[in-house]
């Protein structure tokens, strides 16, 4: 077999990052929306860590930096959500419509 | 000097990835969707781990695998969802939502399968018994002002939170 090179990478980075953004699109569930985007975070990881291989540690470096702001994001989305379930009893995106006119 | 097998761990990885990735999002159940999620984290970390990236693999054991997904597990059990699997799991406009994000897909396949002559073909060499100290210095000398951000943007974090979360907003 041919040896793994970092287009392989690229293109498993490339079909996470579709996965999870038809996981944002498509879904209704708050919980499963943020952890689709998660999935997109980690797409983005591995691009930044395979390019990282070829030139330099930064990539690496830039990689923990997403990885702390997936943290802070998860905590404040997940915060929203028990908030919103306590007002309105449902984690469905499409009955969130306080803002709504 | 080849690395042993490397061409089948990375199939094996990749293939692992993308199947629980699928099952994050067409599982009904939302425990289901994170436990996939746990499956494709470790994977993506023997991932980092073929790409010479020990530290990053350690970080997304210790940090998503092991703190953030604990917090999403909290979640779930928090918010009663035993009601929501017998509803519908996809919204109104699915269809269009599926379509558009399979073009865009395509377009990142097409992107990186025709852009793959800019990239550098001799890999360099990286010493992996170095690897955490060399993050360690970039981290303490060329990155130290966004490092420092990082830390306000947890603390910032933190505190929105726990308001959140709060009994009464």
């Amino acid at each position: 077999m041919a040896p793994i090179s970092t287009l392989h990478y690229l293109v498993v980075a490339a079909m996470l990052f579709a996965i999870g953004t038809i996981g944002v699109v498509t879904r209704r569930n708050v919980v499963i929306i943020l952890m689709s985007i998660e999935l997109i975070l980690n797409a983005v990881n591995l691009n930044l860590v395979a390019f990282s291989r070829l030139y330099n540690l930064q990539g690496q470096v830039f990689s923990i930096f997403v990885i702390t702001d997936a943290a802070a994001e998860a905590a404040v989305g997940l915060g929203i959500l028990i908030a919103f379930f306590r007002n309105k009893e449902t984690v469905n995106v499409d009955e969130v419509d306080l803002l709504k006119w | 000097m080849t690395p042993v097998a490397t061409t089948f761990f990375f199939y094996f990885l990749a293939s692992v990835a993308i199947i629980s990735a699928i099952l994050v999002i067409t599982r009904k159940n939302a425990v289901h969707s994170a436990l996939s999620l746990i499956v494709t984290l470790l994977s993506l970390a023997g991932l980092y781990l073929m790409l010479y990236a020990p530290f990053v693999a350690g970080v997304q054991v210790v940090l998503y695998a092991g703190g953030i997904m604990v917090l999403f597990l909290f979640v779930i059990m928090l918010v009663n969802l035993e009601n929501l699997a017998k509803e519908e799991q996809f919204n109104k406009q699915w269809h269009i939502g599926l379509l558009a994000c399979l073009v865009l897909g395509s377009m990142f396949l097409y992107v990186v399968t025709k852009g793959k002559a800019i990239f550098p073909v001799d890999v360099v060499s990286m010493p992996e018994a170095e690897n955490s100290q060399k993050i360690g210095l970039l981290l303490y000398q060329n990155y130290l002002l966004p490092f420092e951000i990082a830390s306000l943007l947890l603390l910032v974090a933190i505190v929105g939170a726990v308001v959140m979360a709060k009994k009464r907003i």
